[in-house]
């Protein structure tokens, strides 16, 4: 009678989740194309999941653990069931391995439970609260059902009334886990991620070590502008590829990313996990009246609805989201970095603002001005491009233009521009000339690099940049390109090769770590006392360069005393993906949170590797610590041989390029 | 409102510091005015090379195309958009007040007027509402002031850096917009065609030198509006005399000859 009753149950439940799964399917295929490798992508998943991923899971080792057994328990007790229960497959060893697994699958469940007791702000709620209960009912109804067949109890044991109580169990069971699965109920995390880990539109972010910059892959993907019918970024869900939408499905509103992002703690109206699930909404259709989780800071839950061909932002009112939501990311990744689904969150962002960008003209707070004075003098300041080497006039710099080739190619930045930054970049002249490194610049045919332009959507102006760029340095011969700008390391290291230049770049951090350890800087004690080190975002999270800085730093005798929020974790200071020039308001500024989390250390320094991150930090108000970049630090320390005094010949100076 | 014909004359300008070719900030203005006024329909003309990308600019601002009518560089502009207009049934030109390129006179504005036989409101700000054949405007002052004028169509209105600071020019309608060619009779400029241009060079200004005692009365001084000093309002005299007495200045001035 029982077994009747579990063979319709099972088999109408996995014929729904086999409808629904087509369906679901359906609806991330309305995507654009993208190519992925169909078969290898399946074949890789179970390890992509099991090993590649772990170090991001393992972060929470209470989820990480509980996970296992939960998953691990009710992937063994649904395949078994099926073989048991479904065909009628009654041996006693298959009974005893369907119990083991349903007992290690409810003790997972217990676990989950006792975290949904009193849940984390980060976690979602609604349906998610009634998972632990659906996973305790499958796995207890299944245990009892499965007894007789382990030949623990006779045949019929209960009956009538067990069969019943069974038969509701199996039937909850069964529907949250099997259907749900496929119909967008919770489980459908399982499903939908166990498909964007096959085929991801990264697939070599899961490639060995996890930590080096090749495998976290993050450069942003190119737009084709040859391609005249593709879209400018995205303007409606269907604009996204269509593994992009099977990776917004994987979502597990696990809240990690909402833990880490400093827009959501700034108060500032963007929440990554209620980005990814606007976006669920959005493939789907529908309105955002089904999402339990915190809201958008100041944006309360259930006004925006939207559909795959419904325009995402609409000015005014309405739409699936905001303009100002996708306009609060300061693109800092720590939601990538944290995310255990390996969603592409800054992917996204950066799609729908090339939209607003590129086709409605909608760029907040200064970005016009800021991308006309790109387009117009290849600097985001709109200063005149004859004075970009200014800053060096009595330094005597070679030139490329002059020499043709160097060892070392210093790639300067618009900090050149910036009264502040000048003084760390003197400082890195001043160690090039100490370590005696065979160097030049490119001076006035130095461009902005385009990380700003990119950031900020306009990935027209982005290319252009990029594209003049490479033709300049085309012309040159150089072992390798450092500079003192995170941004533009990342860009000319990860975003120009999909343009066609391919360059060893490296930070100023890693290459005075380089110069240290071979000797060929004699530094002192350093004078600071009492340091922490700031990671930039776009040196760490972007590239994994952790240890550089804080070699060189230890070189000079500092001893840096961490930030609870370091390395990997290390909190954005509000200044990366164009957040100060859109300058979107919350309810306090990142920097001031920043400095509030270097004031905890004690320190009375903050080394710093990034312009963008000095100028943040330092209109923190005072009194506050001081911020130094590593390469003044390092010139402090220096320990000069009596440099011999070379008379400065008069630098030819070049005609500013007027076109 | 809908049936408006609003044309906007736009030029080639240059960036301050880089001098690069670009929207014209006062011309990229008057489009920004005509789009309000008359959205999609605003007819947008240049006088001088279709292939100019810098042209696209202003169709990113949302316009689906932009006419110019073809001229050799260094021609005047004037006679081709002296035809074009009188031929088409425009009844409000907005215009820079003055190039950013080129001669850069400011007097295109004047002389298209007195062309056309059009009034020119110069400095226009805003435009409040066209009813029943006249349009009711807002003319920027000095320091901030707003004059309001009623001014029948057909009518040329001149803005400058008063008005509502132009859109932001997106890439995607700029590469979608059409530049459309328009044959015209080239007009040989006899000035340009034998001067050669130069940057103009700030003249001299005179110091205003403030003798006064206390803080109150420099800041006085340094924010006083600035007058003209001689002058002679007229009062309850005939138009006859009134007239006759703006004739007298304006020869003593050397405007009339």
């Amino acid at each position: 009678m029982l077994d009747t009753i579990l063979q319709i149950l099972l088999s109408a439940a996995l014929g729904l989740a086999v409808l629904g799964a087509v369906k679901r399917f359906s609806m991330w295929r309305r995507g654009r194309p993208a190519p992925v490798d169909w078969l290898g992508g399946l074949m890789k998943m179970p390890r992509r999941y099991l090993v590649d991923l772990h170090h991001v899971v393992e972060r929470d080792k209470y989820m990480s653990r509980t996970h296992v057994a939960t998953a691990g328990g009710f992937v063994l007790a649904a395949l078994l069931a099926v073989v048991v229960h479904g065909f009628g497959l009654h041996a006693r060893i298959l009974g005893f391995a369907l119990l083991a697994a349903t007992a290690l699958m409810f003790v997972g469940a217990l676990f989950v439970a006792r975290r949904r007791r009193n849940p984390p702000s980060r976690l979602s709620k609604g349906p998610w609260m009634r998972l632990p209960k659906s996973l305790l009912m499958f796995a207890a109804s299944f245990f009892l059902a499965t007894l007789p067949v382990a030949g623990i109890l006779p045949e019929g044991f209960g009956g009538w009334l067990m069969a019943v109580i069974l038969a509701v169990g199996v039937a909850w069971g069964v529907s949250e886990l099997f259907f749900g699965m496929a119909w967008g109920g919770p489980m459908k995390h399982a499903f939908a991620g166990a498909l964007h880990l096959a085929w991801h539109r990264r697939p070599e972010r899961f490639r060995a070590p996890h930590n080096a910059s090749a495998a976290r892959s993050s450069g942003l993907k190119a737009l084709d502008f040859e391609d005249i019918a593709a879209p400018l970024g995205v303007g409606k869900p269907r604009d996204f590829t269509w593994n992009q939408l099977l990776g917004f499905d994987a979502c597990v509103q696990c809240g990690r990313c909402e833990a880490m992002c400093p827009a959501f703690a700034a108060g500032q109206p963007l929440n990554p996990k209620k980005l990814i699930q606007d976006m669920v909404v959005g493939l789907a259709g529908g309105s955002d009246k089904a999402y339990f989780g915190s809201p958008y800071p100041g944006i309360p839950v259930g006004e925006h609805a939207g559909a795959p061909d419904q325009p995402i932002v609409v000015a005014g009112a309405g739409g699936l989201l905001e303009a100002d939501t996708l306009w609060s990311c300061t693109t800092c990744r720590a939601c990538v970095e944290e995310c255990p689904m390996m969603i592409e969150h800054v992917d996204a962002i950066v799609d729908m603002r090339r939209h607003l960008t590129l086709e409605k003209g909608a760029t907040p707070g200064k970005g016009a001005e800021v991308l006309d004075n790109l387009i117009a003098t290849d600097n985001p300041g709109g200063f005149a491009p004859g004075g970009r080497l200014n800053w060096a006039a009595d330094l005597d710099l070679p030139l490329m233009s002059e020499q043709h080739s160097a060892e070392v190619l210093f790639w300067v930045g618009d900090g050149a521009f910036d009264m502040r930054n000048q003084r760390s970049l003197r400082a890195f002249v001043k160690i090039l000339r100490a370590a005696h490194v065979d160097f030049a610049v490119l001076g006035l045919e130095e461009r902005d690099s385009g990380d700003l332009a990119r950031r900020l959507g306009d990935e027209a102006t982005f290319q252009t940049l990029a594209r003049r760029n490479i033709a300049t340095l085309s012309g040159y011969r150089f072992a390798r390109i450092v500079t003192c700008d995170p941004h533009s390391f990342h860009v000319l290291k990860n975003e120009y090769g999909a343009l066609g230049g391919h360059y060893e770049v490296m930070h100023h951090s890693t290459f005075i770590d380089e110069l240290v350890r071979h000797g060929a800087l004699r530094l002192g004690q350093s004078k600071a006392s009492r340091v922490t080190y700031h990671d930039p975002c776009y040196l760490g999270r972007y590239n994994g360069e952790y240890e550089a800085p804080r070699a060189v730093l230890k070189a000079t005798g500092i001893e840096v005393s961490e930030m609870q929020r370091s390395g990997f974790r290390s909190r954005c200071c509000g200044g990366g993906g164009g957040a100060p020039i859109t300058d979107i308001p919350g309810t306090q500024r990142i920097p001031d949170m920043r400095m509030a989390d270097i004031r905890e250390t004690g320190a009375e320094l903050v080394a710093v590797g990034c312009p963008q991150c000095t100028a943040m930090l330092e209109g923190v108000v005072g009194p506050r610590p001081e911020v130094k970049d590593i390469a003044e630090l390092v010139a402090e320390a220096l320990i000069e041989p009596d440099a011999p005094v070379k008379p400065s010949a008069p630098a030819a100076r070049e005609v500013a390029e007027v076109q | 409102m809908t049936d408006l014909h609003v044309v906007a004359l736009v030029s080639v300008g240059a960036h301050p510091t880089s001098g690069r070719p670009r929207r014209a900030e006062q011309d990229a203005r008057a489009v920004e005015l005509g789009l309000r006024l008359a959205g999609e329909q605003l007819q947008v003309v240049h006088a001088g090379d279709v292939a100019d990308e810098a042209l696209r600019a202003y169709l990113g601002m949302g316009l689906p195309r932009l006419t110019v009518l073809e001229q050799p560089p260094r021609a005047d502009a004037l006679p081709a958009l002296v035809e074009h207009l009188a031929n088409s049934p425009a009844q409000l030109v907005l215009t820079g007040s003055q190039a950013e390129t080129g001669e850069g006179s400011g007097m295109l504005p004047y002389l298209l007027a007195e062309r056309l036989g059009w009034p020119l409101v110069v400095g226009l700000a805003d435009i409040e509402s066209v009813e029943n054949g006249q349009a009711l405007v807002l003319q920027a002052l000095p320091r901030g002031q707003r004059r309001r004028l009623r001014v029948r169509l057909p009518f040329l209105a001149s803005v400058d850096n008063g008005a509502p600071a132009a859109r932001q020019s997106a890439f995607g309608p700029a590469r979608r917009g059409q530049l459309q060619a328009q044959e015209s009779a080239p007009a040989v400029d006899p000035l340009l065609s034998v001067a050669t241009l130069q940057p103009a060079r700030l003249r001299p200004k005179r110091l205003k030198v403030v003798s006064a005692g206390s803080a109150a009365e420099r800041m006085r001084a340094a924010t006083r509006k600035a007058t003209g000093g001689g002058g002679q309002t007229l009062e309850g005299v005939s138009p006859q005399a009134a007239a006759e007495a703006i004739f007298n200045v304006l020869l003593d001035e050397g405007v009339l000859r």
